[in-house]
This record gives structure tokens, C-alpha cells and sequence, in this order.
């Protein structure tokens, strides 16, 4: 079983659609939404809900008015600014690390853990998709993304899938090594514009950090041939295998308007492209 | 006055935007607070003349001392810590995962031997100058390194209450982006007018809420995609400031990362007028909220 994961660093450069189009060509596999902050497959996907799972993401600090004599300790000892100067949490601030909990000599304030989000495992024409929803505003998108991964790990194994199909976040913070460890390949999904070549290279950079072998595809290469130059020549510099260049396609927003995956248009130019790119990393 | 640019989906032109603001106004101060993929520079091209590291402090086990009882393991909520214990003669051992560590100190403070010291670990850089008139501040992850607030923290700490920033927040609606608009006293919401725009588009719409943030949005490449993200801001009493078209001459220019104005320079009066509108739009309430 092998496990690929789209990325680009930066986002919109239509890592979602061709992900989406993967799921569409690739025969057995899995897929998986790790853009847990602001997932979009499902768009495209319309996933039918089978199952739904709690997330438990991290703690928060309470405390008890009536216990807290407002010595301050907490409050000193908080480097995250989490306890206000009126002794309130500050629910955006505080990380949940439990160090107020233990050092309070009242014993006045308690962790309490927070559901941080859901997590589904979804029918789709094309297959099982799944996929989570972090809670607004909130923290811990590394853990949840694990979280799915190891879930969609069980049932390829139990299915007897060839792939996992991973659409990534963009940036390359927790969500995003967490979304790339362990993968077997990454496809960097970029733009041909001087901000995506700079946030792919970032990508790369993070791919080799962790010893992945990383393809890239330049999509809608041809609204800027000159940077799309630029990024074939870093392909080759690096020895980057460059799987293909999409072509600027107005089917793509048709696509997502309608909310279907781009290889239903059989005439799309980018379809066609994206079929090519999948046929050569299947193998 | 603090006006934040950010967006629920990446790719949308937040980073245009919050650019040509800048651009637009007079002594305004910028800061790139997307410090996993900081782009601005590519547009203002400041001159940078001061860089500072960014630290948090990490455990480092003084094994003389430490007795292996497992209380820092115990402690730490991150899991950045795992105590193994001695048996049989072998000596435990204590495993630190630096890149798990968020340098909240708990460990350092409660271990009964102080046996625990900090030291400081590098995770990324602040750097900062200036682009004409513009002040500039830009901070950027180490690649390889999971948590990011502490990069944009910095980055905030330049922050000037008497001047005008303008903030180039991460995509997103987790804690890098709360982090980049917290304190803010505006927030402009880039978007498109596709399913995924609005989609993401409505998340950040929920985080803003959810802080007390009053917002607007700007529609960028406004004439692809349908009509529903209009819809939604109209239902949502959310204004709508600016709309910027799709052409392929916008797209070029922002490819070779030039910015907006200096290739269009009739769009300096919509974004003075976007930043009027914002002080109207906070002083009669009439702001997305
Ligand atoms: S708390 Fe201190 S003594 Fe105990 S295992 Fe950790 S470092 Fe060693
Ligand atoms: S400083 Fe906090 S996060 Fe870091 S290892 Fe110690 S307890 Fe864990």
C-alpha cells in the first residue's frame, strides 16, 4: 500500500481539485481530508456520514472563583498570558499546558478537556473519504490530522486498498508534518507565480527534512509561462521529477461550482492532464 | 489602529490585499505574521536591516541529578517528555522531543530534583526595514518546526499603537490565525466566489464571532464562480468592501510579484476608500460582527 499526499505550501493553488480528480482515477484506495481547519473535498466529494467520532483535542484551564484567593502564582508563572489580571482564563490564550493547575496553592483551578472537533468516516461515489471538522477556533489540528490518518490506515489495511490518497493543508506548521510523516510520496501542487515557487520550495525543504521524495505539478502553468520556466529549471536543479503541467481550464471553476470532480468533463483539458500525472505515479 | 487581513482558504489574495493597503496609505506599518509562508516581501521589497532569532525554551536533563521518576513525563501535556525508568542495573533515561515542546515550563518548575534546566532552541526568524514609507515586519518558521505562535508573538511585539498596521494573518481557522488577529480592532476577510470560498469564508466568519472581531469582505476574482458568497454576506449583514475582477493582467502581474497598484495605479483610490470605509463602518457599528 502506498500513501500520497497533496500538498502546495501555499494555498488556492488547486490541491483540492486534483486530489479530488485522484479519487476519481485511482482504482483502490482510501482517501483522506487532512485540511482539518478549512476542508473542502467534501465539496466535491458529497460524502454520506457513517460514521462520526468525537475528537478530544487538549485542556483548558477553570477556575473556582469561590477556591482562588488571587494570590497570582498562576498568572506569573503562565507564559502564554492565560490568566487575565482579574483572574479570568483567557480562553484564546491559554494552551492547555496544566502548569497553573498543579502550582495553585488553593487547588482552585482545574483542566477541563476540550472536544476539539469530529471526525467521519463517509461513503463517496468514489470510495470511503475520511475527514474531520476541527472546532472553531481551535488547537491541536497536528493530533486530529494523526488521528485520521491512523483511522484511514485501518480500513485500507482492512480493505485490502493500493492507496492512500491524502489531500494536505497549506503551510507547513504541525497539520502539515503530521499530514506528510510516514507518506511514501508528496506532490506538490503549486502556481506558476514568484509566491508559489517560494512556498513549494518550503514544502520540498520540509519533505527532505523528513525523507520523502517529493514530485511537483505546476497547475494552470500556462497563465505565466516565464515563472513556470523558472519552476522547471528549480525542478531539475533539485532533482525534483516535475509530473506535469496542468493547463489554465475555466471547466476547473465550472467543476467545483457545480460541485463535481473535474474528470467528469471528458473534453477538460485539465482532466486530461491529471490523468497523465495519476498513470505515472501509480507506479 | 489595527486592521488584520486573513481568509479561511489560502490562495484567495489575502496577501494582495493586505499589500496594496499598505501600499495605499501613507507611513503605514506592515507585518507578515504568515510565518509559514511568509510572501509579502516578494511584493514590497523592503530593505531589511535588522534580523532577530526566535526562541522557546526546551528541557535539557541534567542525568547527574535526575532520579528517573517520571514526573516530568507526567507533567508535560504535550507528550515532550517520556521517562524511562532504570531496571536491573540499567540507568533510566529521560527522552526529550524538542519539536513537541511548547516551552510552557512545567517541566523545569515541578521536577522535584531540579534536575531540568532550559535551554533555548532556535525556531525561526523576525526580520525587519523598511519599503518606502512602509515599515516592515516579517517573521518566518524554521522548516521543520511544528508551532508557529511564538514566531508571529514576536512579529506582534513590534506592534505600534499610534500607526496604522497592517497584519498579513495565516490561512486558516486554528490557533496560527487566532494568534495573528487577536487584539486587532478590524479584520478584512479575502475570499472567492466559489463553494470552497464561501465554505471557508463562513469558518473564519464563525472565528471572528467567536473573538469579538468586527469584519468585512473583499471578493476577489469576483466575476468567476456564482453569486452565493454575495448572498451570504447580504443575509449575514456582513459589507461587502471591495470587489477585485479576475483578469489575466491581474494574474501576471501578482506572478511576477508586482504589486496591484504599482501595475494598476487607479486601484490606490479604492483600497484609501476601503480604509475609510472601515472607520465609518467601526464608528456607526454597521461592521460584520
Ligand atoms: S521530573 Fe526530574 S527527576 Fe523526575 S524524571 Fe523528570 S527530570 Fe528526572
Ligand atoms: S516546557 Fe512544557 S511543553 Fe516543554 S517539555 Fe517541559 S512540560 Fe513539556
Amino acid at each position: 500500500m502506498k500513501q500520497i499526499t497533496v500538498i502546495s505550501g501555499k494555498g488556492g493553488t488547486g490541491k483540492t481539485v486534483i486530489s479530488g480528480a485522484f479519487a476519481a482515477l485511482a482504482e483502490k484506495k482510501v482517501m483522506v481530508d487532512c485540511d482539518v481547519d478549512a476542508a473542502d473535498l467534501h465539496l466535491l466529494l458529497h460524502p454520506e456520514i457513517k460514521e462520526r467520532h468525537e475528537f478530544k483535542g487538549g485542556q483548558l484551564s477553570v477556575i473556582d472563583e469561590v477556591k482562588c484567593d488571587k494570590c497570582g502564582k498562576c498568572a506569573a508563572a503562565c507564559r502564554f498570558g492565560g490568566i487575565s489580571p482579574v483572574f479570568k482564563v483567557e480562553v484564546f490564550s491559554c494552551q492547555g499546558c496544566g502548569l497553573c493547575s498543579r502550582i495553585c496553592p488553593r487547588g482552585a483551578i482545574r483542566m477541563k478537556e476540550k472536544i476539539a472537533g469530529e471526525w467521519f468516516v463517509s461513503d463517496t461515489a468514489y470510495g470511503v473519504l475520511v475527514h474531520a471538522r476541527l472546532g472553531i477556533a481551535e488547537d491541536n489540528s497536528g493530533r486530529l490530522v494523526s488521528r485520521i490518518r491512523q483511522a484511514a490506515e485501518k480500513i485500507a489495511a482492512a480493505g485490502g486498498a493500493d492507496y492512500i490518497i491524502i489531500d494536505g493543508p497549506p503551510g507547513i506548521g504541525c497539520p502539515v508534518i503530521a499530514s506528510l510523516a510516514g507518506t511514501d510520496l508528496i506532490l506538490v501542487v503549486t502556481e506558476p507565480t514568484l509566491s508559489g515557487l517560494h512556498d513549494a520550495a518550503r514544502v520540498i525543504e520540509l519533505a527532505a527534512h523528513f525523507k520523502i521524495p517529493a514530485a511537483l505539478v505546476v497547475n494552470k502553468y500556462d497563465l505565466n509561462p516565464g515563472v513556470t520556466e523558472k519552476i522547471e529549471a528549480f525542478c531539475l536543479a533539485r532533482n525534483i521529477p516535475l509530473t506535469g503541467k496542468v493547463p489554465f481550464d475555466k471547466t476547473v471553476v465550472r467543476a467545483v461550482v457545480e460541485g463535481k470532480v473535474v474528470t467528469e468533463y471528458p473534453g477538460s483539458p485539465a482532466a486530461g492532464e491529471i490523468r497523465k500525472i495519476w498513470d505515472l505515479l501509480k507506479d | 489602529m489595527i486592521i488584520s487581513v486573513a481568509s479561511g482558504k489560502g490562495g484567495t489574495g489575502k496577501t494582495t490585499v493586505a499589500v496594496n493597503l499598505a501600499l495605499a496609505l501613507k507611513d503605514a506599518r506592515f507585518f507578515d505574521c504568515d510565518v509559514e509562508e511568509p510572501n509579502a516581501h516578494i511584493f514590497l521589497k523592503p530593505r531589511l536591516n535588522r534580523q532577530e532569532k526566535v526562541f522557546i525554551p526546551v528541557p535539557e536533563i541534567d542525568t547527574a541529578k535526575c532520579s528517573f521518576c517520571g514526573k516530568c513525563g507526567e507533567v508535560c501535556a504535550y507528550h515532550a517528555l517520556a521517562v524511562i525508568k532504570g531496571e536491573g542495573g540499567h540507568q533510566g533515561e529521560v527522552l526529550v522531543f524538542p519539536h513537541l515542546c511548547h516551552g510552557c515550563g512545567a517541566c523545569s518548575m515541578l521536577c522535584p530534583q531540579g534536575a531540568i534546566r532550559e535551554v533555548n532552541k532556535e525556531i525561526g526568524t523576525v526580520e525587519s526595514g523598511s519599503a518606502g514609507e512602509i515599515s516592515f515586519v516579517s517573521g518566518r518558521l524554521n522548516v521543520g518546526e511544528a508551532v508557529s505562535p511564538p514566531v508571529i508573538r514576536r512579529v506582534k511585539e513590534y506592534l505600534e499603537p499610534s500607526k496604522t498596521a497592517v497584519i498579513d494573518a495565516p490561512p486558516g481557522t486554528s490557533c496560527p490565525v487566532i494568534c495573528a488577529v487577536k487584539g486587532s480592532d478590524f479584520c478584512i476577510l479575502v475570499t472567492e466566489p466559489t463553494p470552497f470560498g464561501l465554505h471557508d469564508l463562513s469558518l473564519a466568519v464563525e472565528v471572528l464571532r467567536k473573538m469579538e472581531i468586527p469584519f468585512g469582505v473583499v471578493i476577489n476574482r469576483s466575476d468567476i464562480g456564482d453569486g452565493k458568497v454575495e448572498d451570504y454576506c447580504a443575509k449575514e449583514n456582513i459589507p461587502v468592501l471591495m470587489r477585485i475582477p479576475f483578469s489575466r493582467e491581474i494574474a501576471e502581474a501578482y506572478a511576477r510579484g508586482i504589486s496591484l497598484i504599482s501595475a494598476f495605479p487607479d486601484f490606490k483610490g479604492k483600497f484609501i476608500e476601503m480604509r475609510a470605509r472601515i472607520g465609518t463602518l467601526l464608528e456607526s457599528g454597521k461592521a460584520g460582527r
